[in-house]
């Protein structure tokens, strides 16, 4: 392709060239929308183990969490090992519609890449600092900052690395920010926040996402 | 119309390969010599060619280090490259005004 043939396709590939080489474009809407039905799910098993429903509020969720034993788990254990699945759902999922969608796209995401690399390092980082927060938190028998400590670390997270994927990511970041700090002061209604910020926030910006990039 | 054709020229940048170069290196800072060939899809030799090409007209810095046991070659635009691309660019914007 000669430019002086065809400025308008030429300056397209400029264009184009410029935001693969710094915007991680791969990132797929349906990445978002299983990050949020897993959330979903995660939540909905954190209502059956507490016995409660959502906007229910003869009790405050965390204090009831003490006392409660069921499947053969304490509140400890069954947080965590709830986290667990929730994340590397998450992830995994994420991971996959991403491989699929860069596939299509022709970007590589190997893990060398170092804009792969830098955006990891940017979300994964203040994610990281976060999980040891929360840690410490239930060290201390803190659980009802559980729900607003992960909103407000993934807000974070988001807001890091935002600048190497699209911008949608920096407004979701956010939004979780926002619904974090609200869930501080807010305390009993945790559960329904996060399930606001990590199910339904996601779902919705993967499904506005995945209209406009794919 | 002409004089555009001229500029185009003049920048040395009428060549899909080296201008593509150039538009990664300019909003990128050091980028390594494998990323540029997965960027344009390019075989080594074809881009070490045009990179050279690059160097003469002192548009890029050419940085050789070890990483470990590796070589690891990257690239950084000059103030030089970065304004001949920006001329580049004018140009191409001007020659699709005309045609509207």
């Amino acid at each position: 392709m000669n430019p002086k043939n065809n400025p308008s396709a030429t300056l397209e590939e400029i264009r184009s060239l410029m935001e693969r080489s710094t915007r991680f474009i791969s990132l797929s809407g349906l990445s978002g929308i299983s990050a949020g039905i897993i959330a979903l799910i995660g939540v909905g098993f954190v209502y059956a183990f507490l016995e409660t429903i959502p906007f229910e509020s003869k009790s405050v969720y965390y204090e009831e969490a003490f006392q409660i034993k069921k499947w053969g788990l304490n509140y400890v254990s069954f947080f965590i090992l709830n986290a667990f699945f929730v994340i590397t759902g998450a992830i995994f999922s994420g991971i996959y519609f991403t491989y699929r969608k860069a596939k299509k796209k022709r970007q590589k995401v190997g893990i060398h890449d170092a804009l792969t690399r830098r955006l990891l390092i940017n979300l994964l980082v203040p994610l990281a600092a976060g999980g040891v927060f929360c840690l410490a938190l239930l060290s201390h028998h803190l659980i009802g900052l559980l729900a607003p400590t992960t909103l407000i670390f993934y807000g974070l997270a988001l807001l890091n690395s935002s600048k190497f994927t699209y911008g949608d990511m920096r407004n979701l970041g956010y939004l979780e920010l926002c619904l974090g700090l609200l869930a501080l002061f807010f305390l009993p209604y945790g559960l329904e926040f996060w399930a606001l910020g990590f199910g339904f926030l996601h779902i919705f910006y993967g499904v506005k996402m995945y209209r406009k990039y794919e | 119309m002409k004089e555009i054709l001229s500029i185009l020229k003049e920048t040395k940048l009428d060549n899909r390969i080296r201008l593509g170069i150039m538009s990664i290196l300019v909003v990128n800072d050091w980028v390594e010599f494998k990323a540029l060939k997965a960027l344009l899809e390019l075989t080594d030799g074809n881009l070490a060619s045009h990179i050279k090409a690059l160097e003469k007209e002192d548009y890029i810095l050419v940085q050789k280090k070890f990483v470990g046991k590796k070589p690891q070659t990257t690239y950084q635009v000059t103030e030089k490259g970065k304004k001949a691309f920006e001329v580049h660019l004018a140009a191409l914007e001007q020659l699709i005004d005309r045609r509207n």
